[in-house]
């Protein structure tokens, strides 16, 4: 960490051409991540990134920390044993809706609930990009794309919700189109000890071009979003006059009366101990809610590998200093002479 | 009144206790075993498992089985066939009477021939009635009811004095081969120092057995097998998986690094899972991934970031374990692949042993993938080969799949524990920092590219499955630079060649005809081939440890042979490579049965082709 201190952004741009499209929301996600480097204060050869396969998998070749791009869908299972191998390293994870979900799917649900300490970073752009265009387990249903002519017959999941049902102790959401709000949710991201899940909606500008303008577009990412900030009321709407309320069974929204605290209006706390209020949260979707963005959830929970080197340690202390010739020699021997 | 024992000197025995999976036929076998090799013998066991966990009591699939043969001689199989079988059940006698050598030693327990028994093992008559056992010796003996007698003082309930009575069969059979209770007797007290009801039933039930047979007469014969001349030293039975367990372990001290075990749970390879867990003291880190894919994901993580990666499996492990594997070929990072094979295809059969994942370690992977291939012979040799795959790994950078088996994996022998002073050393190397680093670039002897830990400042790299450009490890699609790189990585594993021990010949060496073998068929084939030179038949043998690369002097040995038969456990796949990689004319012996091969068999085979 002596030196880290000294790093700038570029310090962590390799010397790769990046070959993402030209507009691709890639782009930005990778500016955002090599900007908040410098600031984790962890020296750069104790950086690792793991990748799975997909557009956003090719992250790591731009990145000047140590890096993996492994196979479709298996960084979780890769970067559990860099973590597990040494845990003094700072492991990033990047993993798309194909990648992370479909593909991929189990192995997220795993490192979710064992909580090794790495940070997702999921790439949601609702569509496959890499293999040119297909429906993906984020996708509308009804979507028609090149393996689904008359309409995609799957229903989407929501990667929040996968997280949540997951048990991850840091969930988020954050975008592409806003670079201080990626910096700071991956700040905290990089904070919390444990997996953090961090889904970013970010936009293919060849293949589902401007899918999530009508949430996050400048105009009227006030009304169609809600910034997450612990302590703060759920308020949206282009002057703050609309408020989600808790009515009992789910989250409802209506319109601010001027009184200043109304009763039932929701206040954001991201470690609340109420497993219901992450996920009436995440349930909340375009159209019918405004989209929350920022961290859903984070608690405290030990760590996988710090347990497993919690488990090493007893063992050394109950059992001594192990010698090879104590092991062979264990149990029922006996001497020809 | 004590009467003198007359007892028959024999050189070697070979027992099977079988029974329902509830009978405790392991735990029979495994005490004999011990007992027997504290009484010096030299020992082989095969532990012949039920499919099923719990199949229904008294029916055939829920039938398990323990053989051991000890000798005073040197031995290498558990044996063919049985000369003594204990059948505590119908069920365990339809199973196994078939292998009972013609005018062998049966005992049954005759209170388990009820009418259900009967019904639930399948028999359409009583077989201890119908002429079904007249080739044999037959010894019947109501061994549940005396059990019962025997433990009554304990007042222990029906079904806790009817688990006892493996003990009396076990004493049955001490006293028939002049074997000491004190080793079992000590053992029970400590196995059951909780339940001193349960141990005092035990101790009885094995008194009594012993006191039965001995008091009654039942034996017209009794034997003795003599301690055989091992070399000196201090011994203790260990199975293909403890060994190999320990293998890895050793490694892993040798060479001062941190063990990581990435495993999902299959027969017959858990063990080696159960073995490392319980090493947390020795620093190793066990993880019981999700799944096969992950398993092996994890290790090569581990693998990239400085650990001695090992992930181990069955063949269908294996299977879902290809893709991973190659990554690791395309990186260049080492690995260690563990497959305990079992017969396939498929879920095939998970508990019988098979040599059929041999094209599979080879060939099952997608492009141009060489990686290392070796085959442990016998139960201790598997602990020499985890070390020895480790080492091999390191050095050329490379994954090695380890062909282990059910066979090998369950087996017991006696192992002379090695001092750790006498193991050999490796040195391990992760690259220092130098400018400029290049990820590819190679040892010119070895060709292996340099170990690059996350953690080291200055070597920050990124490497994948993409293929990379010839020393910077660039992504690269450069028609050329593939075909180098391709070339690259088969000439690395072809180099292991020069860093292995030649094949090594046995037998008459002037033999015209030469059998060779790979991975746990040694033992048999060594058994045959032995027998036949003293029998004055001129063969010789040759094993194969090392599958790929082959030895160097491989083709020069074939060549010398008019004739080369190659046996292994499968549909001929060494044949295949041999054939493949030399165009030799060779004559293939094959058995698929899911058991090890018989030296009858082999025996009878061999002089056919002589
Ligand atoms: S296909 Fe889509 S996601 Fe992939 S690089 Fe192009 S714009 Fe980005």
């Amino acid at each position: 960490m002596t030196e880290s201190t000294t790093l700038k952004k570029k310090d962590f741009q390799s010397d790769q051409i990046v070959r993402w499209c030209p507009g691709c929301g890639d782009y930005a996600i990778l500016s955002a991540i090599q900007s908040v480097m410098p600031d984790l204060g962890v020296a750069k050869e104790n950086i690792v990134f793991v990748s799975g396969i997909g557009c956003s998998s090719r992250f790591p070749y731009y990145m000047d920390t140590f890096g993996f791009h492994t196979i479709h869908g298996r960084a979780p299972a890769l970067a559990t044993g860099v973590k597990l191998a040494n845990p003094d390293l700072s492991v990033w994870m990047i993993t798309g809706d194909g990648d992370g979900l479909s593909i991929g799917g189990n192995h997220l649900i795993h490192i979710l609930r064992r909580n090794v300490d790495i940070n997702i970073l999921l790439f949601n752009n609702k569509v496959y990009g890499l293999t040119k265009g297909q429906y993906s387990p984020t996708s509308d249903q009804g979507m028609k794309t090149k393996s689904s002519p008359d309409g995609s017959l799957e229903y989407p999941i929501n990667p929040i919700r996968i997280a949540l049902a997951s048990e991850a102790s840091f969930v988020a959401r954050t975008y592409d189109t806003n670079i201080k709000h990626m910096n700071e949710t991956f700040k905290a991201a990089a904070e919390h000890k444990g997996t953090s899940f961090v889904e970013i909606l970010q936009n293919c500008v060849i293949f589902n071009k401007d899918i999530f303008n009508e949430v996050y577009d400048k105009d009227v990412r006030q009304d169609h979003m809600i910034h997450l900030e612990d302590g703060e009321p759920l308020v949206f709407g282009s002057e703050k006059k609309q408020g989600v309320f808790f009515d009992g069974v789910s989250m409802v929204t209506r319109a601010l009366e001027e009184e200043n605290s109304p009763a039932g209006l929701m206040v954001h706390d991201s470690r609340k101990h109420a497993p219901f209020y992450p996920n009436l949260l995440a349930s909340m979707e375009f159209p019918q809610f405004p989209v929350p963005v920022g961290v859903f959830k984070r608690v405290e929970r030990p760590t996988y590998e710090s347990m497993l080197c919690k488990q090493i340690d007893v063992a050394k202390q109950k059992k001594g200093t192990p010698t090879l010739d104590s092991l062979f020699q264990a149990g029922e021997t006996w001497n020809i002479v | 009144m004590t009467k003198t024992i007359d007892r028959t000197v024999l050189e070697n025995a070979i027992i099977r206790f079988c029974g329902d999976s509830g009978d405790g036929m392991q735990l029979t076998g495994s005490q004999f075993t011990t007992t027997s090799a504290n009484l010096g013998n030299d020992i082989a066991t095969f532990p012949d498992f039920p499919a099923e966990i719990r199949a229904p009591a008294g029916t055939v699939p829920g039938v398990s089985g323990f053989q051991i043969h000890f000798s005073s001689r040197d031995i290498h199989t558990p044996g063919d066939q049985p000369s003594v079988l204990v059948a505590m059940n119908p069920a365990a006698l339809k199973a196994n009477l078939s292998d009972l050598e013609q005018g062998g030693l049966l005992i049954v327990n005759t209170d388990a021939f009820s009418k259900v028994n009967l019904k639930k093992a399948e028999y359409e008559s009583n077989p201890l009635e119908d002429g079904s056992v007249e080739r044999f010796r037959v010894i019947r003996i109501p061994i549940t009811e005396l059990t019962h007698r025997a433990v009554a003082e304990t007042g222990l309930a029906k079904k806790e004095a009817d688990r006892c009575k493996n003990f009396f069969a076990l004493g049955i059979v001490y006293y028939l081969f002049d074997r000491d209770m004190n080793l079992t007797l000590e053992w029970i007290e400590k196995k059951f120092k909780k339940r001193a009801d349960i141990a005092a039933a035990n101790r009885l039930s094995l008194i009594a057995g012993y006191n039965y047979a001995d008091t009654t007469e039942i034996f017209t014969t009794s034997y003795s097998v003599p301690a055989a001349a091992l070399p000196k030293g201090k011994y203790r039975s260990i199975t293909g998986n403890q060994a190999i367990a320990m293998g890895f372990v050793a490694a892993s001290k040798l060479s001062d690094r941190t063990l990581f075990y990435g495993s999902y749970p299959i027969t017959p390879a858990s063990d080696v899972l159960h073995e490392l867990a319980a090493l947390r003291h020795f620093g190793v880190k066990t993880f019981q991934a999700e799944d096969e894919i992950a398993a092996v994901c994890a290790a090569i993580g581990a693998s990239f970031a400085g650990c001695l990666a090992l992930t181990g499996t069955s063949g269908p492990g294996i299977c879902l374990k290809s893709e991973a594997i190659n990554l690791a070929i395309m990186t260049e990072l080492p690995l260690v692949i563990l497959n305990v094979q079992r017969a396939g295809p498929s879920t095939g059969m998970p508990t019988k042993t098979e040599q059929s994942d041999l094209l599979q370690a080879m060939y099952g992977r997608n492009g141009d993938s060489p990686l290392v291939v070796m085959a442990p012979a016998t139960p201790s040799e598997c602990f020499h080969y985890g070390i020895e795959a480790f080492r091999i790994a390191t050095k050329f950078m490379v994954p090695v799949i380890l062909l282990s088996d059910g066979f090998l994996a369950n087996g017991a022998e006696p192992w002379a524990i090695p001092s750790s002073d006498s193991l050999p050393t490796f040195n391990v190397q992760n690259i220092a920092a130098h400018a400029p680093y290049q990820p590819f670039e190679r040892d010119p002897e070895t060709l292996a590219r340099g170990w690059a830990v996350p953690g080291t400042a200055g070597l920050e790299h990124r490497i994948g499955g993409l293929e990379k450009a010839d020393i910077t490890g660039n992504v690269s699609y450069d028609p050329i630079n593939h075909e180098k790189m391709t070339y690259y990585r088969a000439e690395k594993v072809a180099r292991v060649a020069h860093d292995i021990p030649q094949l090594e010949v046995y037998g008459d060496q002037d033999a015209d005809t030469l059998v060779v073998g790979w991975g746990s068929t040694y033992g048999s084939l060594l058994t045959a081939i032995n027998a036949l030179n003293s029998n004055g038949k001129s063969v010789a043998g040759a094993h194969f440890r090392y599958l790929n690369p082959f030895p160097v002097n491989t083709e020069a040995v074939l060549r010398q042979y008019k004739r080369v038969i190659v046996a292994e456990i499968n549909t001929g796949q060494l044949d295949f490579m041999i054939k493949g990689k030399y165009n030799i004319a060779t004559t293939p012996f094959q058995c698929v049965q899911g058991k090890p091969l018989y030296v009858s068999d082999l025996d009878k085979f061999i002089r056919l082709h002589l």
